[in-house]
């Protein structure tokens, strides 16, 4: 029979080294997988990285894609701190973008100084709210978060899509259903060759690690999501924090939200997020919520998912082949997580023993 | 064990938002498998047509049981780490065969054998021995009583029987042969029925279903068949149930009733009740006995276990009392009085003298009026709880767990929301503020908590980070200047000789006498007005509980006024000026420790002297 029992006594060193292992294990079943369609895995996964990193453009590309993982990472990173379950992430950066469009669609003139801040702020805003309702329940009726912020992912979706086939459907497009593209003062201005979120994205994981881990307000997201018991005992206002938090956890979503809309579509669709606010849990998870190791984990992901395009030209293969290879890491490595906190011995399993 | 759970399942709630993000991408694959020309539907079409095929041909379609079977081992050892859910015990229960078994072990019952036996059993959890070369038998048709304080170790003894401990070393016979008890399926399987303290029962199903639930193996729920095994089942031993009622209608004595037939359903001859009448009302708990009664008659062993001395002798035949992990002693019931027994249970000897200065000060520092606390539940908790505490004087509470001790300390900290009456704390009600708002008006009330863990210290986190809990917010910047409280640490760490390889280490990876030197260290540093502690030495070697013990003695004689809730009685006799007995959330007395003696305040914890010796104050 197999015992499982808890241990506390796994050394980071142990702990990294059954990480990667279960990395390796994945690329090796995965491995199987890409052999049963007939392909190379070593040549396969070679390509994957000449895909994603092969040229200046590649690499352009990849950090694009990267840009958003990051920004929705460091929100839902932020509420996993406080053992929200925010997988809501998805419907804020819909309502954040939608925010943004609302400005961009209303104010196409405006100087971009004002404009790319206004739309800023109110993706945001938008974002928050579209979290902090959910936190809202939950701090005041324990009701599932995790349900919660799902299902308001639809609600967002639907919104989207109502506003695209109705009130913002371009009249220019001759009935076809696309929101019209934003005024060029809507637009993110391009920084060596990458729209500007790169460095918003790259400030925001500076102030998120300052703020988890030097800041009061960022202590107490850590106490509450540390045991909400002891946050009451120290007088916090729990509550409060939660809803606050989960409102900043959205608002990065939303931000999210207006700097694809705004640096990389130029409109909005009900594309916009490309699945990013999924991706983005298993990231931040793979961070171990850290802001630091948020980008790297991004960024690798994003390198996956541009290696999978270029393996579906060069190999004639989906790229849902690199799915299933992001699918497996995540599956082992959470699985791992099994194995570092919990010890399996084998025991014999004997019903009776007869009396000697 | 509960804390392990409790991670596991949130390591489970991660890990199936997870699997959520997982499954769409999947979806995004089998929509992708479409394009190229690949009719996922019709793969899945011919995959069922298959598995049909396949289990036609072999005759009869897998039962339920054959299905789960693989999975048996996992799900079992799975439920031992979480606390023993029923739904995964009861599906690798195998299939008691009632009849075969009941008979034949009443067979026994005749002869009037050992049913159970332990021989020299020990069970350490780390540095603690819970239990220390125990032996004691069972006879069939005997209600035998387990007696002890809290932490005495009599769950502990029994969790050995169901299997859901093993133990560390010594022999467990059931029914005259030697046994390891590996899993509760086993113990199940061997005669052995635990009826918990907290029901594990499915709410939303009737009791009929959770009676069977596991235990019928055919595809189909023979209802009629489990109808009448059930009630031929309360016909003999005199219960009264309906079948079809619903487990969340039930009265608490209701599902008791279940949690019993359950285990008679599935053949137990050996019955384990642990604190069985803890949720009964009397009425409740005298028709319990008569089924005890009953049972014994038929030839069924039965333990109980209690700190209720009136029951033990009501109801049992021979009783052993635990003190410390050890056999303190076996007596038969008919022979000895609650005085010995009570004497038995709290210990001869003081281990160790511990001082005790004289209270300087008549002024009252902390003053409750009335205090009553109805819980969520609706249950009293609280009832019209009155009592004053002098500056430098300690004040213990004794009374069995449960007692209100927690409901009163949290309602002092500020923390319990519901309760009704006042609390003065030097004249000021506070009883409506929140822990802010009395820190911020200057009243110092520290607060050591039952569960370090649960609440008081985020287990997480580091010394310094836990040090700073309370006070972090008095300062300006929104920084957060971790200076001050480091050098915090470093004190605390020195004052009370904590063992920890740094102050950055987190707390929740230090021992249990550590982790309470952290929060006690972080407690006194700040200066309080007012203590109240709560189990302070639990868990603790006497050296770290005497250090503990000279910490109070000195906030005593800075005139600090402390209320002391403790349980070892020795404990509270020689540190506290005077001591409170709780019983069911009532004072049922209050004695003054210089004379009081352990029988005496042990006859109250037990309620059995009624209005007690009130002290002359």
């Amino acid at each position: 029979m197999i015992k499982m029992s808890a241990r506390t006594d796994c050394s980071a060193k142990e702990s990294a080294a059954i990480r990667g292992g279960a990395i390796i294990l994945a690329l090796v079943t995965v491995s199987f997988f890409i052999m049963i369609l007939g392909h190379n895995p070593f040549s396969v996964y070679g390509s994957m990285i000449e895909g994603a990193f092969g040229t200046v453009y590649r690499i352009t590309e990849t950090l694009r894609k990267s840009i958003p993982l990051i920004i929705a990472s460091l929100g839902i990173a932020l509420a996993f701190r406080l053992k929200f379950w925010n997988i809501g992430a998805e419907g804020q950066i819909m309502t954040g973008a939608m925010g943004a469009t609302f400005c961009a669609l209303n104010f196409p003139d405006l100087p971009s100084w004002i404009l790319l801040p206004m739309m800023a702020a109110a993706s945001i805003i938008c974002g928050g709210i579209w979290g902090a309702i959910p936190a809202y329940f939950r701090a005041k009726w324990r009701t599932n978060e995790t349900i919660f912020t799902l299902m308001m992912n639809y609600v967002a979706l639907k919104w989207l899509t109502y506003l695209q086939y109705g009130p913002w459907k371009d009249p220019a497009a001759l009935g076809f259903p696309k929101i019209p593209g934003f005024s060029q003062n809507a637009v993110l201005p391009t920084v060596f060759g990458l729209h500007a979120g790169w460095i918003i994205a790259i400030l925001l994981v500076i102030i998120m690690h300052l703020f988890i881990n030097h800041t009061k307000r960022g202590y107490e997201i850590s106490v509450v999501g540390g045991s909400e018991n002891t946050g009451r005992y120290a007088g916090m206002n729990v509550k409060g924090i939660i809803i606050y938090t989960i409102f900043l956890s959205g608002g990065l979503c939303g931000l999210c939200g207006m700097i694809e809309a705004s640096g990389v579509n130029r409109t909005l669709s009900v594309g916009i997020t490309m699945g990013a606010g999924y991706t983005a849990i298993i990231t931040s998870w793979l961070s171990s919520l850290k802001a630091p190791v948020i980008p790297v984990v991004c960024v690798l992901f994003a390198a996956m998912i541009q290696g999978g395009t270029f393996i579906q030209m060069a190999f004639q293969i989906p790229q849902s082949a690199a799915q299933i290879l992001q699918g497996t890491i995540l599956f082992f490595v959470l699985g791992s997580e099994f194995f570092i906190r919990y010890r399996i011995s084998f025991i014999k399993n004997i019903k009776s023993e007869e009396g000697e | 064990m509960s804390s392990n759970f409790k991670a596991f399942c949130s390591e489970f709630k991660a890990f199936c938002f997870e699997f959520k993000a997982l499954s769409s991408n999947f979806k995004a694959f089998c929509f992708e498998f479409k394009v190229p020309g690949y009719d996922f539907k019709a793969f899945c079409f011919k995959f069922k047509a298959f598995r049909i095929r396949g289990a036609s041909s072999g005759g009869k379609l897998p039962s339920a049981k054959e299905i789960f079977a693989p999975f048996g081992g996992g799900a079992l050892s799975l439920s031992k780490c979480a606390g023993a859910s029923p739904g995964a015990m009861c599906q690798t229960a195998p299939a008691c065969a009632v009849t075969n078994e009941n008979n034949q072990s009443r067979g026994r019952a005749i002869n009037g054998n050992e049913a159970i036996k332990m021989v020299n059993i020990s069970k350490s959890f780390g540095d603690v021995k819970a239990n220390d070369n125990i032996s004691f038998s069972v006879n069939y048709g005997e209600i035998y009583a387990l007696l002890g304080e809290n932490g005495a170790g009599k769950s502990t003894l029994v969790n050995m029987l169901s299997g859901i401990y093993t133990p560390d070393s010594g022999d467990i016979y059931v029914h005259g042969k030697r046994l390891r008890l590996a899993s509760p399926a086993d113990s199940i399987s061997s005669g052995i029925g635990m009826i918990h303290q907290h029901f594990k029962l499915v709410n939303v199903m009737t009791a009929m279903e959770n009676i069977a639930i596991g235990q019928e193996h055919g595809f189909l729920f023979k209802k009629i068949k489990v109808k009448d095994k059930i009630e031929d089942i309360c016909s003999r031993y005199g219960f009264r149930l309906e079948p079809e009622k619903l487990v969340r209608d039930m009265s608490v004595g209701e599902k008791q009733t279940v949690e019993i037939l359950k285990v008679l359903y599935r053949g137990a001859d050996i019955l384990i009740l642990d604190e069985p009448t803890a949720v009964l009302t009397p009425q409740e708990t005298e028709r319990l006995f008569d089924i005890l009664v009953r049972m014994k008659e038929q030839g069924c062993a039965i333990i109980i276990i209690t700190h209720k001395l009136h029951e033990v002798m009501e109801i049992s035949d021979r009783v052993s009392v635990l003190r410390r992990g050890e056999v303190a002693g076996t007596v038969n019931t008919h022979e000895t009085s609650p005085m010995e027994l009570t004497s038995m249970m709290v210990g001869k000897k003081v281990t160790l003298s511990i001082e005790r200065p004289p209270v300087k000060s008549d002024e009252i520092m902390l003053e409750v009026k009335d205090l009553s606390l109805v819980d969520r539940d609706g249950i009293k908790k609280l009832d019209s709880v009155s009592f004053g505490v002098r500056g430098g004087e300690i004040l213990g509470v004794a009374g069995v767990a449960g007692s209100g001790q927690k409901e009163l300390c949290e309602s002092i900290q500020g923390l319990e929301r519901r309760k009704r009456g006042e609390i003065l704390f030097k004249g000021d009600n506070i009883s409506h503020l929140t822990p802010r708002a009395i820190f911020e008006k200057g009243l110092r009330i520290s607060f050591i908590p039952e569960d370090r863990l649960g609440m008081g210290l985020v287990p997480t986190m580091d010394l310094v980070d836990n040090v700073i809990l309370k006070d972090y917010y008095l300062q300006k910047s929104i920084f957060l200047d971790r200076e001050p409280a480091r050098q915090r640490a470093e004190h605390i760490v020195k004052m009370l000789n904590v063992h920890t390889p740094s102050i950055y280490h987190p707390v929740n990876k230090l021992s249990g006498g550590n982790i309470q030197k952290v929060l006690l260290g972080r407690e006194i540093d700040s200066r309080p007005d007012f203590l109240v502690t709560a189990y302070p030495t639990r868990g603790l070697d006497i050296g770290s509980a005497h250090l503990i013990y000279d910490e109070l003695n000195r906030q005593k004689e800075r005139g600090v006024g402390i209320l002391y809730v403790g349980e070892d009685l020795n404990i509270l006799l020689s540190l506290c000026d005077r001591i409170m007995v709780m019983f069911e959330g009532r004072i049922i007395g209050t004695v003054d420790a210089a004379t009081a003696t352990k029988e005496e305040i042990g006859l109250m914890m037990l309620g059995e002297i009624s209005g007690g010796v009130k002290s002359n104050d």
